[in-house]
């Protein structure tokens, strides 16, 4: 059986930039991808901008039409790895296949979960939202059945991503949030409820402390959506996006150790040596935590993969942890959230400043004179000085009083850290 | 203080473009006097020409030429004798009070004696040489020279005998003059200090002392000792290449300096020796000089504390009984005497005494070396002619006039950028130059400035020699008072014979 | 790779690398007709910081390990290979500001009217980057990063 000496199971930003990881090490030697979908690769946060139609086919492409042949990748489209068998190094496809590796990356991201006990739930109309085939199904259901009124399940990042296509095609549509607030994992009650102010003024209703219950249908078309509270919305269209999981299936009762993700170490190493996990599908170290953490963000899917492919090409690459970040645009109010932003920690020191006519929110939230996290509404120019004042750890304590003020920049921060990014190469990651 | 607006009218008027301003605001952002102005409501510039010193700071940046600066149209009755500064002093004076204060050098319409003497060029015989094409000296020693020297004969060769005292070597007749960092900023002083060395001659202190920074220059640095004695110990003594005993300066002579206190931050008063934030007062005399013999004292007493292995320097003002001056200076131990002339700059000078007191350097220089010579003592200094040198042309002209090198001020200055606005004593040099405001002073670069002051030298470098070689003279020595050279131009005869020169034609 | 270096200690804060960073990035290239037509919709990729008489021109620093690249969501960020220059393509940006959120040097802005991501290039289409030419200071300068 032929082996391969670097096999990749995914198509996605950690399998990307798992090649590209292994060629900043390793020139010549083959690569070998291995994609479920049958698309080049192709960016899956894309998807909202594509559904509404602000991106076309040809811009959907993660890396340009010649990046396997330039890295030398053996891409293998349409074939789902269904097992791995880290004893014997191989893996066996959907269709029958047996392939063995050298080294394995697995990289196959999440599976969006759909809740098995809402009646309804496989109805006609009932989708979610990860990747260009849902997208493309939305699209050819709300022209073909000439949706009018839709429903969000869930008001997270992809929820509000799918929201804002829907809005954009003219959709009526209602968001239905578990939570006391939108963005409840990453927005405190304030940013929220800015953030909700925007989308009611684009036409959403925004309904939180509540989910849907049931989904009604005639001829298996959805209805109707029942909340939990009783209240019935009328629509044709539901999206769930109240999270993803690893897809962690293909593990199942291997030596490779899994937790809610598959567990990797910093090295982005399985508990099985030269078998590799990176991006949404890995619960990896993380930078303000002590446990391992799944973030499915894609800056962590990146550097997770990049990390991981220098590793399997022989480096001693270190990952320094993730961290929890979005950057997100609601109805043209950009929004950045880092870190812890909502503390559980007496001991934090908080800082925020409001203006909701702007509408503008900064908060930063302070843990022995270090930020751990911040929030910006509004006005985001900033953000990105803060994400590094949190990734290198800095004491903040010499300017304190300036992180809200108006003119805060690199020139505020202590001297040290400020000499090290303007005249330094760069930062290290 | 703002003067009042209805007795003094601006200098200058301030003439901005509106087809080619964009209001990008870098002139409200260069102008340390807040003459102009962004206005958000209307989105212009508005410029106040009332403080405006003419600096042309923010016509040099501008990126559109947009901003052009005039005298102000405005002009006094005409009136030959109550001319626009003098009626602009008495308003000023009547108004504020107190001594007229100005910066730079004397820029009165007084004649100009370099311009009114002319060098001389081969013709058929004594043919002119070409600087390029064949070697040309224009080394220089300054130090005593001595009465005679002996020889010996070794194995058939001859050696010298005679015990040689100690000499400046410069590779171009031109030095830079005395500037205290103080009076200028540190990266001023940073910038004379490396092009001192990067050409080959010499920076000098001033009497503000060398900053500890600098004294990795110090062997192409000349430190001073003036009446305050700032910053003078016997390690500041040693560290010098030669040490200069300032008696006087052409711009202000018989005055003191005074730096005020505001100006005294941490580095200047570790330089300087004084307590921070304390007035720098320089006295008129040196308070143990009352004579020639306790000059001598002086001299003998720095001589002993470098062990004899420096030239001393004595840099007296062009004063009217300069030569007789000059003669008692060389004759108390002056190893190089500096002649500093009544045009020489300044950071800070009562007016009244810049314009009026002193003589042109040319007088002062003819006069002394031929009094050295009549004495017989010539060979005992070296002269070294200052104040208002602006040209290669006035450096040859000096030497053939007696100086064996020139120190120049002014022309270094505005080589780094000074815009001759004479407002040094403001504080508020908006070139970076004379000034300590750290906002300001970083407007000099001084990697830049080095580079242009070598530059300067170097093609004044070439263009002596090119003027020797026009005369038919090969080294610098050969033109060193040979008054052979010149011929006055519109000169009286009573003039021509103190310089000792021939009138054209003659 | 050659990069800016900046030496704050000649930065006088006169903001002319702004003014030609703009003027560079217009469709004119002509200083007065840019200012008068394209002022508004023109974000600098470089920035002037100030605080009392210290100041510094700040721009991209062309990461080695480019945070923003990583973020990048389209692949519009990426690493010109022949300069490796961090280079933002604007007609694949879709402004997510994931780039933005990344920075740690906040170079990255929202611009022109708030739509891509605007940064510094390093003049492509010159060989020396205009705000380093115009710097009446040399408080930028160009070099090899070997030179260091
Ligand atoms: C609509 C949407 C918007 C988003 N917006 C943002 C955002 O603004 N910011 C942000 O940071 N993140 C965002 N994300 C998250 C981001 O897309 C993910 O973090 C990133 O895509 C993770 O990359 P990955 O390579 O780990 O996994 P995925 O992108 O999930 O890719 C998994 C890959 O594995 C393949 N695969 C899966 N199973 C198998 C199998 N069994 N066999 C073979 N191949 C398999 C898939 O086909 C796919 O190619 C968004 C995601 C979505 C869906
Ligand atoms: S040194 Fe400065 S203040 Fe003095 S004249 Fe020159 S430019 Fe003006």
């Amino acid at each position: 059986m032929k082996r391969h000496p670097y096999l990749i199971i995914g198509n996605s930003v950690a399998a990307i930039a798992g090649v590209e990881g292994i060629r900043q090490v390793d020139d010549d030697t083959p690569i070998t991808i291995l994609a479920r979908e049958p698309h080049h690769t192709y960016s899956r946060p894309l998807i909202s901008y594509w559904l509404s139609g602000q991106v076309d086919d040809g811009d959907m492409f993660y890396r340009p039409e010649d990046f396997y042949e330039q890295n030398r990748v053996d891409v293998i489209l349409s074939q789902e790895v269904i097992s791995v068998d880290p004893q014997n190094q191989t893996v066996q496809t959907a269709d029958g296949h047996r392939i063995a590796f050298d080294k394995l990356l697995i990289a196959a991201g999440g599976q969006p979960i759909v809740p098995p006990d809402i009646p309804g739930s496989d109805a006609d109309g009932v989708f979610t939202f990860t990747t260009w085939d849902d997208a493309r199904n939305i699209r050819d259901f709300v022209t073909q059945q000439g949706v009018q009124q839709a429903v969000v399940v869930g008001g997270g990042l992809i929820g509000l991503k799918s929201l804002e296509a829907l809005v954009e095609l003219g959709l009526q549509t209602t968001v239905v949030e578990l939570a006391d607030r939108i963005l409840s994992a990453t927005f405190d009650q304030t940013a929220a409820e800015l953030a909700q102010t925007m989308l009611e003024e684009a036409g959403v209703t925004v309904l939180c402390n509540n989910t849907v219950a049931e989904i009604a249908t005639e001829d298996r078309q959805v209805k109707e959506a029942i909340l939990h509270t009783g209240q019935h919305i009328s629509c044709q269209l539901v999206v769930f996006a109240i999270g993803v999981r690893p897809n962690i299936q293909m593990v199942a009762d291997t030596s490779i150790a899994v937790d809610w993700g598959i567990l990797v170490d910093d090295h982005m190493q399985t508990s099985v040596a030269d078998v590799y996990a990176a991006g949404d599908v890995a619960q990896a170290p993380a930078l303000l935590s002590d446990e391992r953490r799944c973030i499915p963000i894609l800056p962590n899917a990146y550097r997770q993969g990049c990390v991981a492919g220098q590793n399997m090409a022989g480096a001693d690459q270190l990952y320094r942890g993730g961290l929890v970040m979005n950057a997100v645009d609601i109805c043209g109010l950009p929004t950045i959230s880092v870190g812890m932003t909502t503390p559980d920690n007496e001991d934090c020191e908080v800082l925020t400043a409001l203006d909701e006519e702007a509408p503008s929110y900064k908060k930063i939230v302070l843990c022995d004179e270090k930020v751990v996290g911040a929030i910006f509404v509004g006005d985001i120019d900033r953000a990105g000085i803060f994400t590094g004042l949190i990734k290198q750890e800095i004491d903040v304590a010499s300017c304190k009083e300036l992180l809200l003020t108006e003119d805060f920049g690199v020139i505020s921060l202590p001297t040290e850290y400020r000499k090290h990014l303007v005249s330094g190469m760069g930062i290290e990651v | 203080m703002q003067l009042r607006k209805w007795l003094v009218e601006p200098e200058f008027r301030i003439e901005r473009d509106p087809e080619k301003c964009i209001q990008c605001g870098v002139c409200v952002r260069q102008c340390a006097n807040d003459v102009h102005e962004y206005d958000e409501e209307e989105e212009v510039v508005y410029s106040d020409s009332t403080n405006c010193v003419s600096c042309h700071r923010c016509a040099t940046l501008c990126p559109t030429d947009a901003i052009s600066i005039r005298p102000f149209p405005l002009e006094f009755r005409p009136n030959a004798v109550w001319t626009a500064s003098t009626l602009r002093n008495l308003y000023k004076q009547a108004d504020i009070g107190g001594v007229l204060l100005t910066g730079m050098g004397n820029d009165q319409d007084q004649p100009m004696y370099w311009d009114r003497m002319l060098l001389n060029a081969s013709q058929v015989t004594n043919p002119s040489i070409d600087p390029l094409r064949e070697p040309m000296e224009l080394l220089t020693y300054i130090g005593r020279k001595p009465d005679s020297v002996q020889f010996e004969r070794i194995a058939g060769q001859p050696r010298m005998t005679t015990q040689l005292e100690p000499q400046l070597q410069l590779q171009v007749p031109v030095m830079f003059a005395a500037m205290s960092y103080g009076s200028i900023s540190y990266n001023a002083s940073v910038a004379l200090a490396q092009a001192a060395q990067q050409v080959g001659t010499f920076a000098n202190t001033g009497e503000g002392g060398l900053h500890k920074d600098l004294r990795e220059y110090a062997d192409h640095m000349i430190v001073q000792v003036a009446s305050g004695r700032f910053g003078v110990d016997s390690d500041y003594l040693n560290t010098g290449a030669a040490v200069e005993i300032k008696i006087g300066q052409g711009a202000k002579p018989g005055i003191g300096g005074h730096l005020p206190g505001e100006k005294v931050d941490a580095a200047i008063s570790a330089t300087r020796m004084i307590p921070e934030g304390t007035d720098a007062l320089s006295p008129a005399p040196h308070h143990d000089i009352y004579s020639i013999e306790d000059l001598r004292q002086l001299i003998y007493a720095i001589k002993e504390a470098v062990c004899y292995s420096k030239p001393i320097l004595v840099k007296i003002a062009a004063v009217h009984n300069v030569s007789a001056i000059a003669s008692g200076c060389v004759r108390a131990g002056a190893d190089v005497l500096v002649i500093d002339g009544y045009r020489g700059g300044t950071g800070a000078a009562p007016t009244m005494v810049r314009n009026n007191v002193g003589i042109p350097i040319e007088f002062a220089l003819a006069a002394v070396d031929s009094r050295l010579r009549e004495e017989g003592i010539r060979h005992q200094a070296s002269l070294i002619a200052s104040g208002g040198i602006r040209c290669s042309a006035d450096v040859a002209k000096a030497i053939a006039l007696g100086a064996d090198a020139v120190n120049i001020g002014t022309a270094a200055l505005v080589a780094m950028g000074c815009h001759l606005c004479q407002k040094c004593y403001t504080g508020k040099c908006n070139w970076g130059i004379a000034t300590q405001d750290p906002y300001l002073t970083k407007r000099l670069n001084p990697n830049i400035a080095t580079r242009r002051l070598v530059s300067l030298l170097e093609s004044w470098a070439l263009e002596i020699k090119e003027l020797m070689g026009g005369m038919g003279i090969n080294a610098v020595e050969s033109l060193r008072g040979n008054r052979e050279h010149l011929r006055g131009l519109g000169l009286t005869n009573r003039e021509l014979q103190i310089l000792g020169i021939k009138a054209a034609g003659e | 790779m050659k990069r800016i270096k900046i030496n704050e200690q000649h930065c006088i804060g006169c903001r002319l690398c702004e003014i030609h960073c703009l003027v560079q990035h217009s469709k004119s290239k002509k200083i007065i007709k840019a200012f008068r037509e394209e002022r508004e919709s023109i974000v600098p990729g470089i920035h002037v910081e100030e605080s009392g008489y210290v100041s510094f021109a700040l721009q991209c620093r062309h990461c080695e390990d480019a945070p923003c690249i990583e973020a990048c969501m389209t692949g519009a960020m990426y690493r010109d290979p022949e300069t490796e220059a961090v280079i933002c393509d604007q007609d694949r940006c879709v402004g997510c500001w994931m780039c933005v959120m990344v920075c740690p040097v906040a170079a990255i802005r929202r611009g022109p009217e708030d739509q891509v991501a605007s940064k510094c290039d390093l003049c492509m289409e010159a060989e020396i980057p205009v705000c380093v030419v115009n710097c009446p200071n040399e408080a930028l300068v160009y070099e090899d990063d070997a030179v260091r």
